[in-house]
């Protein structure tokens, strides 16, 4: 079993762990923080790939993921924040 | 794949499954995101500093400084401002949590309630329970 073989498995196995949270998280933020987690777990899974397959090409994808998962989770809790103010 | 690079990828593995494993684990909104925002920068930048390790070329070095830096910048910033925006939601807190500095403040300004509040805050320490008041 080689290295790379090994992260997927870890990543695939973060990723289930992150998606138990997404599924059960009793409140929108937890939900929230799962689903930002979820996002660097797919940053590092093309990380991992780009160092199986010796490509540099697949970078560019993952720090435009980052900086997705970004701007969605600062959405997220401006919209979050704006629904508390109203009630 | 040089054995500097498999140990940095494994390192950096390790500690997104710890970040994971810490948003499944932990009793809170707010520890759990302690948690994972610490371990999944760490993580990520062990990942990013393995591969420019295993292909030591200026464009990937430079990428993977790119994405470090980021990570280091992004993830302090999206904590806080869910962090603000759960607590204004009414997110209750930990039962055994002991300080909670925004209990008796206003919660958009951020400052002391004036005499009620400071009079409160005394007695804030012993009772314990700290749910955020609505």
């Amino acid at each position: 079993m080689t290295v790379i073989e090994i992260c997927f498995g870890m990543l695939c196995l973060a990723m289930f762990l992150a998606f138990i949270r997404l599924a059960i998280g009793p409140s929108t933020p937890d939900r929230v923080v799962a689903l930002d987690l979820l996002a660097v777990i797919a940053v590092g899974m093309i990380i991992v790939y780009s160092v199986a397959t010796s490509l540099a090409v697949f970078l560019d994808a993952a720090i435009v993921l980052a900086l997705v998962g970004f701007a969605g989770t600062v959405a997220f809790s401006r919209y979050i924040e704006r629904r508390s103010g109203s009630r | 794949m040089s054995v500097a690079s498999a140990l940095l990828l494994i390192m950096g593995c390790t500690f997104l499954i710890l970040a994971a494993l810490g948003i499944v684990r932990m009793p809170d909104l707010y520890i759990r995101m302690s948690a994972a925002s610490k371990a999944l920068t760490l993580g990520v930048g062990l990942l990013a500093l393995g591969l420019a390790i295993h292909m030591p070329d200026a464009g990937v070095i430079t990428r993977a400084i790119l994405l470090i830096v980021l990570f280091l910048l992004k993830a302090p910033v999206a904590a806080h401002a869910l962090g603000r925006a759960a607590y204004l939601d009414g997110v209750p807190l930990w039962e055994a949590t002991i300080v909670d500095e925004m209990r008796d403040r206003d919660l958009r300004t951020g400052k002391a309630n004036g005499e009620v509040a400071l009079a409160a805050e005394g007695q804030a320490g012993e009772d314990g329970s700290c749910t955020p008041e609505r």
